[in-house]
């Protein structure tokens, strides 16, 4: 975009521009502190958009009757549809292998399946069973075109979803 | 910032060359990605938002990340031209950004099952939205040449902290969206129409800063040439209707048509960078012929 202006810059050392460069300079100084407080103070722990089921279990009661999320992948085997009405049943797991219970309500959108990541939306009940009546799809970065990549690995996708690897989710 | 009033727009048809060479690599990387891609396997055709969507992303950040570096120069060496090009990459940045929610709420319904939820990844472009829309809306309500030019690169430079923080989003916090895709995560199959249509909308969005940027210099120089001029002009928007999908009954984990969903994605894109390579264009128009009438021709 060379092309798009052309003047004259005005004198170095000027009033007007030694003024701009302290702009500069505690604009730059501003952002950097912004960001690294961001980045290193911990903020990362702070804020939590969904607990996974070793989360949840360690909170213990303070988890029951709370409206929380809780994100993990669909176990294998574990999802079962009754017959009648619209409910769903599933277990969620995580990495180290926690898993919970979990009882929807609603429609889920189609991409959902065994060993794909979810974020339900919901309470923790006294039974251990988290009923929840918002169940959102949660895929993996992961695009294929059919017979591109046959293999379904359930390490590679608990691995590639989202959330599921703490690890690399802490700065 | 100096009391400069040596603005000299440039003219000649660069901007729009490039903006029609980025069409065109639109129309072929858009034909491609929607007719001759094959679909993704989990998704079906609904992946094919990302032809449109990853390329914005991309390139919203890009002009946001152009318009930090206009900051910079334009407090640290002063002149006008880079306040000028701090405004076009802004808007450009704005209205990409903008764009990029849209897009991704439209991709989001089909496959997440909601249009929008406070994830960490939408919540903080969500902000980056409105900071940098604050730091326009801040430019139009300054009239004084020499502290808007000021302030607003200040405000750009604090507002891009947002930048990082929105790349390093799905990577710091657990979040709805999923992390990053690489060329290894994604089949070979799709690259060429992601690659054509980066390209695309890289070339539409210099063609719009620099064709932006000439507006505002011209304004520049009405505003400090006495008597100052104060010009309001209308963004032109457009607005796309949206299909509901209807809930499936088997659950087999594939998404089966959607195609609605795609071509709203599409839609509301072309409606939008058209909208707005329009109003660009006519606003531009209208500096110039504004320009003439007061007797500074355009150039000269």
């Amino acid at each position: 975009m060379s092309d798009t202006v052309q003047d004259v810059s005005p004198p170095a050392g000027t009033r007007a521009n030694r003024r701009g460069r302290w702009f500069a300079i505690g604009a730059v100084a501003v952002a950097a502190v912004s960001l690294g407080v961001i980045t290193a103070g911990g903020i990362g722990k702070n804020l939590v958009y969904y607990w996974g089921p070793t989360e949840l279990h360690a909170a213990g009661d303070k988890a029951v009757g709370a409206t929380i999320r809780l994100g993990g992948l669909v176990a294998p085997g574990s999802l079962k549809r009754p017959a009648a009405g619209s409910g769903l049943e599933f277990d969620v797991i995580d990495r180290p292998g926690a898993r919970v219970h979990v009882r929807s309500t609603g429609v889920p959108p189609q991409m959902f399946r065994e060993n794909i990541g979810v974020v339900v939306e919901g309470t923790m009940n006294r039974a251990g069973h988290f009923d929840s009546n918002r169940l959102m799809v949660s895929h993996s970065n992961e695009y294929r075109a059919p017979g591109d990549d046959p293999r379904v690995d359930v390490k590679a996708l608990m691995k590639t979803t989202s959330g599921l690897e703490p690890e690399t989710k802490k700065p | 910032m100096s009391l400069d009033d040596r603005v000299r727009p440039s003219s000649g048809p660069l901007p729009y060359a490039l903006g029609a060479f980025g069409v065109a690599l639109l129309l072929a990387g858009s034909y491609w990605g929607l007719f001759r891609a094959p679909r993704e396997t989990f998704m079906g055709d609904v992946q094919r938002i990302m032809y449109i969507h990853v390329p914005t992303a991309w390139n919203a950040m890009l002009a946001l990340t152009f318009a930090f570096g206009c900051a910079l120069l334009s407090l640290w060496r002063g002149g006008w031209k880079w306040d000028a090009r701090l405004e076009g990459a802004l808007e450009v940045g704005v209205v990409l950004s903008a764009l990029l929610c849209m897009q991704g709420s439209i991709w989001a319904k089909p496959t997440w099952g909601v249009w929008w939820d406070w994830d960490p990844r939408l919540t903080t472009t969500a902000v980056l939205v409105f900071a940098f829309a604050g730091i326009l809306a801040l430019r139009r309500l300054v009239d004084d040449p020499v502290r808007r030019a000021t302030w607003s690169a200040v405000a750009t430079i604090i507002a891009f902290v947002d930048v990082p923080i929105v790349y390093f989003s799905v990577k710091w916090w657990n979040s709805l969206h999923q992390l990053q895709s690489s060329p290894a995560t994604v089949s070979s199959a799709f690259h060429l129409p992601l690659r054509v249509n980066a390209f695309g909308i890289l070339f539409l969005m210099c063609g719009l800063i620099a064709l932006r940027s000439r507006g505002a210099a011209l304004r520049l120089r009405g505003e400090l040439a006495p008597p100052p001029v104060s010009v309001v002009s209308p963004l032109g928007t457009a607005a796309a209707l949206m299909a509901l999908q209807a809930p499936a009954a088997e659950m087999t984990g594939q998404i089966r048509g959607g195609w609605e969903f795609v071509w709203a994605a599409y839609a509301v894109s072309a409606a939008i960078l058209i909208g707005y390579s329009v109003s660009v264009h006519l606003r531009y128009r209208q500096e110039r012929a504004r320009q003439v009438r007061e007797g500074t021709e355009a150039g000269a």
